[in-house]
């Protein structure tokens, strides 16, 4: 089985492809959407990947039928099988730079600690891996990124703090991320970065897209 | 022509219609909780059915018209009056230049919305005047009103020389005949034990409810596949269930991806029902079927278009089109 598709409410398709974290399935997910863009029909509002899973949003007064989205189902299982290499489909690198400790990453002893490891080779670790944006979710422009190495895999804050600055770079669990605005968070915060990841005056206004690879640069005296 | 915010009132946003296509770059919807009262609010003054307007959350705003201009305040039943005359919801009113509009305490319900002449202007931000408050853009800088904003609107083509309000009104019940019903909900991914755990009892509304969602307590539900669950795509609507067994029901600005399990989805023809709960208030919810939820929205969509028809007549102007 490829996928299987459930109804997400009235407009939307939900096609899940498996249910864990892990960079094999979500290479899938992105390949299957980059396939279903590659086709745009004319009824599809959004497309919206996950980690396991894809949304499609479906323009009612674009169908012809009494039930749109068992049309769009229709039209999903019509889509020829594909042929690629899901690694085929990556998206574009992007190059992030990283103050890493002190004031801008707060939490970068206790990660340090929390691996047996010296500050210095969590950053190492960090800047070394290359990550997979697997979804932006939960603010507009946070990238939910995987890659961290799993020797610097820590859980969440028992207490999440109530502010986070803008471009802070965080660990939780096994997940890696950059908080786009400030505001409360629960992960963990080695460092920070400069970089405008959202910006509703920009076109696009999101730094990154779903699908797409990054890279953190340390910048700055490291510690 | 401008509008002063005296006083904010307690959660005062401009909104207009939602936004799309932005989700995959984590962007919700947002907009009106309500579409519909808006949208009948928008006709009574004379605007497309989405333009921009205020939304208004159990304590309203005060507001000074610089200029003259046509309002209607759609939804709950606020304390509402002109210059200290009494201005009753779902009906429009001329008013002169300086007037001041104060919207007190909500009687019932929660929300309304304040439709003005022209509607309120904005910069579309993302295809959408609506304010964004996790994203803070949108609106007046992506923010709930403060004292001392000023709001532009279209300069009112007509002379009003004292408050005229509209001898004639919108019955609400006409677009929701039976508002304490149960709200509608399509079937989840995720199944509870028993499966219609969700419908059995009553529920209450919590008082952490805002514009993301409604926090329900009522007797816990537990899930019947215990397996850990992966981010997903949810929408507005979505029921989810934290592990503590008490769902939340998510509204326009619900985030776009969630962890918790999708226990259901309250129909779109039910949502604006939704906007109008408050803390304690009860709420029971009923299963449906993808058509019945296709058929009550045609319902609604149909008595809107009724409404505009009425409203177009009493106005002398051609109805607008339904998608302007």
């Amino acid at each position: 089985m490829r996928w299987c598709a459930m109804r997400l409410g009235e407009d939307a398709l939900l096609l899940r492809l498996g249910d864990g974290i892990d960079a094999d399935t979500n290479a899938r997910v992105h390949a299957l959407a980059a396939r279903i863009d590659a086709a745009r029909p004319p009824w599809l509002r959004d497309l919206v990947p996950a980690y396991a899973s894809l949304a499609l949003f479906v323009d009612a007064s674009a169908c012809d039928g009494d039930d749109p989205l068992a049309d769009a189902e229709a039209w999903l299982h019509a889509l020829p099988p594909d042929d690629g290499d899901p690694a085929s489909s990556q998206g574009a690198l992007h190059e992030v730079p990283v103050r890493y400790g002190g004031e801008h990453g707060p939490d970068l002893d206790a990660v340090a600690e929390h691996a047996g490891l010296s500050p210095r080779q969590v950053i190492e670790l960090h800047a070394d891996g290359e990550y997979r944006v697997a979804m932006l979710g939960f603010a507009p422009g946070f990238p939910y990124l995987l890659g961290l190495d799993p020797a610097l895999s820590m859980p969440r804050l028992a207490t999440p703090r109530t502010r986070v600055e803008a471009g802070s770079v965080g660990i939780g669990g096994e997940q890696a991320g950059i908080y786009p605005r400030p505001g409360p968070g629960g992960w963990r915060i080695i460092g920070r970065t400069e970089v405008v990841l959202f910006d509703p005056a920009r076109d696009p206004p999101s730094l990154l897209a779903p699908g797409d690879r990054l890279r953190f640069v340390p910048t700055g005296k490291l510690p | 022509m401008s509008i002063e915010v005296l006083a904010p009132g307690l959660l005062t946003t401009v909104q207009g219609r939602g936004r799309e296509g932005f989700r995959h770059l984590g962007v919700g919807f947002g907009g009106a909780l309500d579409p519909d009262a808006q949208a009948i609010a928008n006709l009574l003054v004379g605007n497309a059915v989405s333009a921009a307007t205020l939304e208004i959350a159990l304590a309203g705003p005060t507001l000074r018209f610089e200029r003259a201009t046509r309002i209607a305040l759609c939804g709950a039943n606020f304390d509402a009056d002109i210059d200290g005359e009494t201005f009753p919801g779902w009906r429009r009113a001329d008013l002169p230049g300086g007037s001041v509009l104060r919207i007190g305490g909500c009687r019932q319900g929660a929300r309304a919305w304040l439709a003005v002449s022209g509607g309120i202007r904005v910069a579309d931000i993302l295809g959408s005047a609506s304010t964004d408050l996790r994203g803070g853009f949108g609106g007046v800088e992506g923010r709930a009103l403060r004292a001392g904003d000023r709001l532009h609107v279209e300069p009112f083509a007509e002379t009003v020389e004292r408050v005229r309000i509209a001898p004639w009104w919108i019955d609400p019940l006409a677009l929701d005949p039976d508002p304490s019903s149960s709200i509608r909900v399509l079937p989840g991914s995720d199944a509870t034990d028993p499966a219609d755990g969700l419908f059995a009892n009553a529920w209450t509304i919590a008082p952490a409810s805002d514009r993301q969602g409604l926090r329900l307590t009522g007797t816990p539900l537990a899930l019947r596949d215990a397996r850990e669950y992966v981010s997903e795509p949810i929408v507005p609507g979505t029921l989810q269930l934290p592990p503590g067994g008490q769902p939340i029901v998510l509204l326009a600005d619900a985030q776009t991806h969630g962890g918790y399990p999708r226990i259901g989805h309250a129909i779109r023809a039910d949502r604006g029902r939704l906007a109008q709960l408050r803390a304690g208030d009860a709420i029971r919810f009923a299963p449906c079927t993808p058509a019945e939820a296709l058929a009550a929205s045609r319902e609604r969509a149909h008595t809107l278009a009724r409404i505009a028809l009425a409203v177009a007549g009493r106005i002398g102007v051609a109805p607008p089109s339904a998608s302007a």
